[in-house]
């Protein structure tokens, strides 16, 4: 009987073991889940013409620190652009209203995020408030487009024929 | 259910296995109440026969009675309840290696009953007692020589109080002093619980000692029949090659196979 | 030659359709071998917490590899802060499972095999039958819900080694910013990548214990046969984990 007693408790050891790492898993390596110590948060919205590949989840940071992170993406059908809601900590209650919001991108291939760039106004962002100055997320191609438009504009009249239907898009 | 004196009965019996006829035929009747003896030389199916009786085979052709219910038309469960009244003790034992002697005796209690531990204890104690290993308790199927582990199994066997008890060649590979063990309580068990036991075996003294009954089997039939005393005074040919021991008569020495020169002068591949 | 080959397809066609013929008999005996609680727990102990040491061991030198090459590889277009999402979303979703389950059959598998082997040869499974006691409900569900319970959670101990392991390369050794390591991870891996990782472990923990009971309660009674139906263990395991991740990684996308 002690030998199963021994055999038991090495078995609630290892399953015990097992659900702590799932359970880790689930609230630690992701940004949904569970988190534990839930600080009082505030929401903010903003609508952007393109978010690129951001994602629920991502950080919203100011300065460089990140104050909050993006809670719903949706879509409004009437003017065709992207609502994100943020939700930011609230310790961080003193964002200037005219603050500006912009998609940056981590690294080179890293996943997009929210920065904010105060504004001047004596007022601050409340619950449920918006951001009205935005800034889409930059989109490779549309960069490379533009590029190459400047690159035929500046090179003259060889580049020009050469590629004549990326100017008369710009 | 009639109270027939047979509790065991085969008719009409055939098995093949694996393409090669094993039973043609094969009628037998167990009485109840006594030691039957089932021999035969090596090969004759014996081991089969008992794998047939209880179920763990299907057979062929033929009816197979056991306690009044044909084996045939039992469900998996019905068998199971069946096998229930049955005990048996396999060549080498078969104690489950994981768990104690006392455990092994007690795994049909566990299985089978809700019974109290103290019970439990009391019949597991009772029973080592009667095949005189109480004291082995507490040991290891691995600790144990092959006459004890199958004295455990015997144990084991009779447990949940069978009406049959089945031996699968209980004295292949004994020493003197273990089959003479094994022998007495086959006897003993079978008079003091009023069973009837089942024994396969080849070892013809052995069984002409403890034997009402002897059945002969040799080339899926039953060859001779009767007493230990009868066989032995036997006029017939196959009874006295398998009693006496002899190497040449109606069982032959050879395995069938083709022409012995034929074979030596075929060239590879062709025999 | 294409009858040799035609045949070799309709042996296996045969031995398919008798495992999951065994994995319905399995299943129809569940309810009646949940009761006995005990003895899963004693199954559950073999399975997993005997495989504990050597998962782990696994799992932390395959997330220091998956740091050390990963680092290398987002070295070279600057992005090394996204090493914790390189190396969660390997191991949670692909590694986790996978290398999992091969150690698994490896380890708790050929245990199964050759212990089912071992009691078929030595009759002790014939003896369970003779008393009344269904081999099939008292030994083998046991094990096999044993293997199916702890897979899942191996799979998310190594997993979770595995990161720190990435961790330990990459932010101790290779100065990734610790923050950065973390917040990117968080901020990339989804609830549904390890929905996918739980899910395969699942599905790989039934196959990895279906074909090792499967294979040891039909060993062929000798000493050979035990050592053949092991090796087929590994084998046919190893085989089956890496199509049917091929197929779910298939299906999740």
């Amino acid at each position: 009987m002690r030998k199963s007693r021994a055999m038991n408790l090495g078995t609630g050891l290892f399953v015990l073991l097992g659900f702590a790492a799932l359970f880790f898993l689930t609230t630690q390596t992701t940004s949904s889940g569970i988190s534990f110590h839930r600080e009082p948060r505030y929401r903010v919205i903003a609508k952007f013409d393109n978010i690129g590949d951001l994602k629920v989840g991502a950080p919203v940071s100011m300065a460089g620190v990140q104050i909050g992170r993006v809670a719903a993406i949706g879509f409004d059908s009437r003017d065709y652009k992207a609502v994100v809601t943020m939700r930011l900590d609230a310790k961080y209650n003193q964002i200037p209203t005219d603050s500006d919001a912009s998609i940056y991108t981590q690294g080179l291939l890293g996943g997009k995020f929210i920065g904010l760039t105060p504004g001047g106004a004596e007022t601050y962002l409340k619950n449920n408030d918006q951001i009205d100055f935005t800034q889409s997320a930059f989109v490779l191609e549309n960069l490379i487009g533009q590029f190459l438009a400047n690159f035929s504009k500046n090179s003259g009249g060889g580049a020009k024929s050469a590629a004549p239907g990326t100017e008369k898009q710009q | 259910m009639n109270q027939t004196s047979s509790i065991i009965e085969i008719r009409n019996l055939r098995y093949a296995a694996h393409g090669h006829p094993i039973f043609e035929d094969l009628s037998i009747d167990f009485p109840s109440g006594r030691v039957s003896a089932v021999m035969g030389p090596s090969g004759t199916g014996k081991t089969t026969l008992l794998r047939l009786i209880t179920g763990q085979a299907r057979a062929d052709a033929g009816t197979i009675r056991v306690a009044g219910s044909s084996l045939a038309e039992l469900s998996r469960d019905e068998l199971y309840v069946l096998r229930g009244r049955m005990g048996m003790l396999f060549q080498n034992g078969a104690l489950l290696t994981d768990i104690s002697v006392f455990e092994n005796v007690a795994f049909p209690l566990r299985e089978h009953t809700k019974l109290p531990e103290r019970l439990i204890r009391q019949i597991v104690l009772t029973k080592l007692q009667a095949v005189g290993l109480r004291g082995a308790a507490e040991l290891m199927p691995a600790e144990l020589s092959g006459g004890m582990g199958r004295r455990v199994a015997l144990a084991r066997a009779i447990v949940m109080d069978p009406e049959i008890l089945i031996y699968d060649e209980p004295f292949a590979g004994l020493d003197p002093i273990s089959m003479g063990v094994i022998l007495r309580l086959i006897r003993r068990l079978n008079d003091a619980l009023g069973l009837t036991s089942i024994v396969v075996s080849h070892d013809v003294h052995e069984i002409s000692s403890v034997a009402d009954v002897v059945y002969l089997l040799s080339g899926g039939k039953v060859v001779a029949q009767g007493s230990p005393q009868e066989l032995h005074s036997s006029k017939s040919e196959i009874v006295k090659q398998f009693v006496g021991g002899l190497a040449d008569g109606p069982v032959p020495f050879h395995y069938p196979a083709p022409d012995y020169f034929g074979a030596l002068l075929a060239r590879d591949g062709d025999s | 030659m294409f009858a040799d080959l035609w045949m070799g397809l309709v042996e296996s066609l045969v031995r398919l359709g008798d495992i999951v013929r065994f994995l319905l008999r399995l299943i129809a005996q569940v309810p009646r071998a949940l009761p006995r609680f005990q003895l899963i727990i004693d199954q559950v102990y073999n399975a997993g917490a005997l495989s504990l040491v050597i998962i782990m061991l696994s799992g932390l030198f395959v997330g220091m590899v998956l740091g050390l090459q990963g680092f290398q590889l987002l070295q070279r277009f600057g992005s090394e802060e996204a090493l914790g999402t390189a190396a969660a979303i390997g191991l949670v979703k692909e590694l986790g499972p996978v290398v999992t389950a091969l150690l698994f059959a490896g380890r708790a598998g050929t245990a199964l095999a050759s212990e089912l082997g071992l009691m078929r040869a030595t009759d002790q499974l014939a003896a369970m039958e003779m008393m009344a006691v269904d081999p099939i409900r008292r030994v083998v569900v046991p094990r096999f819900l044993g293997g199916v319970i702890a897979m899942p959670l191996l799979a998310a101990i190594f997993s979770l080694i595995g990161i720190y392991g990435a961790q330990l390369v990459g932010v101790q050794m290779m100065h990734v910013d610790s923050g950065s390591f973390w917040s990117q991870m968080r901020a990339s891996v989804d609830l549904a990548d390890i929905n996918e990782g739980i899910v395969k472990s699942c599905v790989f923990g039934v196959a990895c214990s279906l074909i090792a009971v499967y294979e040891g309660y039909y060993a062929t009674p000798t000493a050979e046969g035990v050592g053949a139906a092991t090796t087929r263990t590994v084998v046919t395991s190893a085989v089956v984990v890496l199509f049917l991740d091929y197929l779910l990684t298939a299906f999740f996308l």
